[in-house]
């Protein structure tokens, strides 16, 4: 295997961990006004204490989690030049939206506790949840569009407009992703808190995970059959599994199980996306010879060789820092672990 | 306007912005982890307060900071895609190890030090906020790599088949000589910019404090005005050490921008006409009229000056800007190859460069001023209140702060029409398929939203600044924590 495909495979294994992470804190910030919604609290106070509770299992670990996309940025840039100038700059007003959502859903994470004024923590509920929902459908969106093909032309350049990307498949993209982390962050919610809160996230998790099957089966089923390989056969079966597997163990109150069930399906899903491109890493639907390849858009060899050097060394170091983080906010929470609100008239003194 | 003018000020606008977070976040994690460390050390109350107080303020700057860099890692390909695509091999490597070294360390550390409190042993607790700074300090090193193969590219070669710069030496791109002597400059101007706010604030809380106590008839040493001006004081020392480290880094760094990038020097001072040696280049501190070299008008120069902030040596030789314009016009303007052909010509916008360099100078001296008076003010326990330092306390952070800003600014402009010196112009790196339109429509979001977050920052800044330090509260031992207890910190 060559460093180019090496590094091709790395990606998988960036967006992988992006989306396994960052999808549960997209799932919670989806919930928000659910889980701490009229529906489910007895009362305004009631409220606002589940929405600190959901807020605080992703609190110390939201910020590392997102990383993993600019790991993923940086390494595109590093690794494949031609795919990251063609991508970012022709992905062009989607990624302005995610961009200014994550801006917002990360002050939102920041800020909101900052004050005690209901409509200063309304506000910020709006840009967490449209920021966590926003990100998570055009990221299916933009994904799905580079494995089925966008038009490129001779010039590597990206000749589409914003509503290229909006066909039937891409928004099956989008729709698929956002169920799947709604499914995935309903459950990383019972996974991590106790009480109501706990079986009422488990409930949710296997209302949004039967739909999150029949899109995610559907949209797999449709890569796999235009332009599917063995392989990719092969993870789409087991992301299948993986998800039916997860829903089963959630309705069995296993929520470990039922977390690396939908952990599973969403890396198997990323695996099938990226071994349907391959060896592309954006094709052209203009012309296939003007597809970007892992050959043709990729950095020299001794640019991949430093990568892969520093990649080897430095990775397991984070992944076992991230870890221990994990390890050390282990603890289920409840309302009752919510410190009381600093009071409405600030003391000066 | 085209779209390269469109490109160029949006990158300008959220960049300078990002920065305005950034040095502020190097200087403060250093200082707040100090008060972390003391408190560890010593467990006397007010340095577990100042941590605390000063972590909230860092935090509310480090919100900022960290949202906008996700706007920088994604924009050279979005608006330069050409840029990126004829410099990947060597610019995007250091941006990667960035992300897997410095961001991850920042981000997860950070998120203990936010969470930590009686959760993890309080050495332990100290020492996260000190890693946070470490991976402030290492994301500095590796992104001012990547800039500085902008200003000063080595350890490459060019490709001509391919029309791209490839690596060659990493090694080389990591200690490229201008990197060595910019990457102590920008830290020492961000300690000095996390000292001043932490002087600023601490100044005003100090005075604020000493009035109330006084006209409550108060001992002012049971007050926490003692408490304010141990910070004020650590603030000022910061801000005094790092500007002089600021001075000595400046100083090599001009002698080496005077060797790699002459035309930069020379624009700094708007000299049009070469200088030979034994003549000496003077600096002018301030001048008026036009700076297109048509008449002379300095008002205050310093003979020899420029010379020797250019060659050590107050008679050597300086090259003017028309001297240089005409040999790059000849070297890279006749050469044929469309990525050095300037329709522009070869050098930067002199007012922009002249003013920003001088501004730079000038706010950084003037906060070391500040530090200055400020230390004598306090010295040997005094508690001044004088009605004037609550402008100084309010004004002071801003002076490095927007001296960093004018620094980059000249450094970026003084570079032009270059993106990569020699090699590209930066009317050849602009994404050539992103519309006018979708960059206007970028840079009215970007400008917009980054305004209304600065109202809100700042309003958020000043509303915990004026609650002042919370009062003492004997942290938990993660030891014996009541499992069903509220949590120290929640968001």
């Amino acid at each position: 295997m060559d460093l180019a495909t090496f590094w091709f495979i790395v990606l998988g294994i960036l967006w992988t961990g992006y989306f396994v992470l960052e999808g549960f804190d997209f799932g919670v910030g989806m919930l928000l006004p659910v889980l701490g919604g009229k529906r489910y609290a007895t009362d305004a106070a009631d409220a606002e204490k589940r929405r600190r509770v959901l807020l605080n299992t992703i609190g110390p670990v939201w910020d590392g989690n997102e990383v993993w996309v600019l790991t993923a940025g940086g390494a595109t840039f590093a690794a494949f030049p031609h795919w990251y100038a063609t991508l970012f700059s022709g992905f062009y007003l989607p990624l302005l939206v995610i961009l200014v959502a994550l801006i917002l859903r990360n002050l939102g994470f920041e800020y909101r506790h900052k004050r005690p004024e209901a409509q200063w923590k309304a506000r910020w509920d709006l840009a967490i949840f449209w920021g966590s929902l926003v990100p998570a459908f055009l990221w299916g969106v933009a994904l799905t569009n580079i494995v089925r093909g966008v038009p490129i032309d001779a010039s590597k350049e990206f000749t589409g407009t914003v509503f290229t990307l909006l066909n039937p498949a891409g928004l099956l993209g989008g729709f698929v992703f956002v169920a799947l982390f709604l499914t995935h962050g309903a459950i990383f919610v019972a996974l991590k808190t106790e009480g109501r809160i706990r079986q009422e996230a488990r409930a949710i998790a296997e209302r949004v995970g039967s739909l999150a099957a029949v899109l995610v089966v559907a949209l797999l089923l449709w890569l796999g059959f235009t332009d599917g390989k063995a392989a990719s056969w092969v993870t789409t079966v087991v992301a299948a599994v993986a998800l039916l597997g997860g829903l089963a163990a959630n309705r069995a109150g296993r929520e470990g199980w039922a977390f690396i069930g939908t952990a599973v399906t969403i890396a198997m899903a990323v695996a099938t996306y990226f071994l349907t491109l391959f060896p592309n890493v954006m094709p052209s639907s203009t012309n296939p010879a003007w597809s970007l390849t892992v050959d043709n858009a990729s950095s020299t060899e001794y640019t991949l060789k430093v990568m892969t050097v520093v990649a080897l060394v430095f990775t397991p170091i984070v992944l076992l820092y991230q870890g221990w983080t994990y390890w050390v906010f282990r603890k289920r929470l409840g309302t009752k672990h919510i410190p009381d609100d600093a009071p409405l008239e600030t003391a000066h003194h | 306007m085209d779209a390269t003018d469109l490109a160029r000020w949006q990158f300008a606008i959220t960049t300078v912005y990002h920065f305005l977070f950034v040095p502020i976040t190097i200087g403060m994690s250093a200082i707040v982890a100090f008060f972390h460390t003391a408190w560890v050390r010593t467990h006397h109350e007010q340095w577990l307060r100042l941590a605390k107080f000063f972590g909230k303020l860092f935090l509310i700057n480090f919100a900022l900071g960290l949202v906008t860099g996700i706007v920088q890692e994604f924009q050279f390909g979005m608006n330069w895609s050409d840029y990126s695509r004829f410099v990947g091999d060597i610019f995007g490597a250091p941006l990667a190890v960035e992300a897997l070294l410095a961001f991850f360390l920042e981000s997860t550390f950070l998120g203990l030090w936010i969470f930590g409190w009686g959760r993890i042993p309080e050495k332990l607790h100290a020492a996260t906020m000190w890693i946070v700074h470490v991976g402030t300090v290492l994301s500095a090193y590796f992104i001012l790599s990547a800039n500085s193969f902008m200003q000063h590219p080595v350890g490459y070669t060019y490709n001509k088949a391919t029309g791209r710069a490839e690596l060659t030496d990493f090694f080389a791109v990591l200690t490229n000589k201008v990197q060595l002597v910019t990457f102590p400059h920008v830290i020492f101007a961000a300690y000095m910019a996390g000292g001043a706010v932490v002087m600023g604030v601490a100044l005003w809380c100090m005075r604020r404090e000493a009035l109330r106590a006084t006209d409550a008839g108060e001992d002012l040493a049971q007050s926490d005005a003692p408490m304010y001006r141990r910070a004020t004081r650590i603030g000022a020392v910061v801000t005094l050490v790092a500007a002089l480290g600021v001075s000595l880094t400046g100083d090599v760094q001009g002698k080496i921008m005077t060797e790699v990038q002459p035309m930069k020097m020379a624009a700094a001072e708007a000299l049009y006409e070469s200088v030979p040696a034994g003549e000496g280049a003077p600096f002018s501190v301030l001048s008026v009229g036009s700076l297109d070299g048509s008449h002379a008008n300095a008002i205050i120069e310093v003979p020899g000056l420029l010379s020797f902030l250019a060659t050590g040596n107050f008679g050597g030789a300086v090259e003017g800007i028309n001297d240089l314009k005409a040999l790059y016009a000849d070297t890279y303007g006749a050469s044929g190859n469309p990525l050095v052909a300037s329709a522009t010509g070869y050098a930067p916008n002199i007012p922009t460069t002249y003013w920003t360099f001088r501004l730079m100078i000038g706010l950084g001296l003037a906060g070391a001023a500040v530090s200055i008076a400020v230390l004598w003010l306090t010295r040997k326990g005094r508690t001044p209140t004088h009605r004037w330092l609550l402008w100084a306390a309010i004004l002071t952070p801003f002076l490095p702060i927007f001296a960093n800003s004018f620094g980059w600014i000249f450094t970026e402009m003084g570079r032009q029409p270059w993106l990569v010196f020699g090699l590209m112009t930066t009317a050849t790196g602009v994404s050539p398929g992103v519309s006018i339109g979708e960059v206007i429509t970028s840079m009215t979001v970007f400008t917009l939203l980054y305004g209304a977050l600065a109202v809100v920052e700042i309003k958020l800044f000043l509303h915990y600044v004026r609650k002042g330090a919370e009062p003492f509260e004997q942290p938990q031992d993660p030891a014996d924590r009541d499992e069903d207890a509220p949590l120290a910190f929640a968001y």
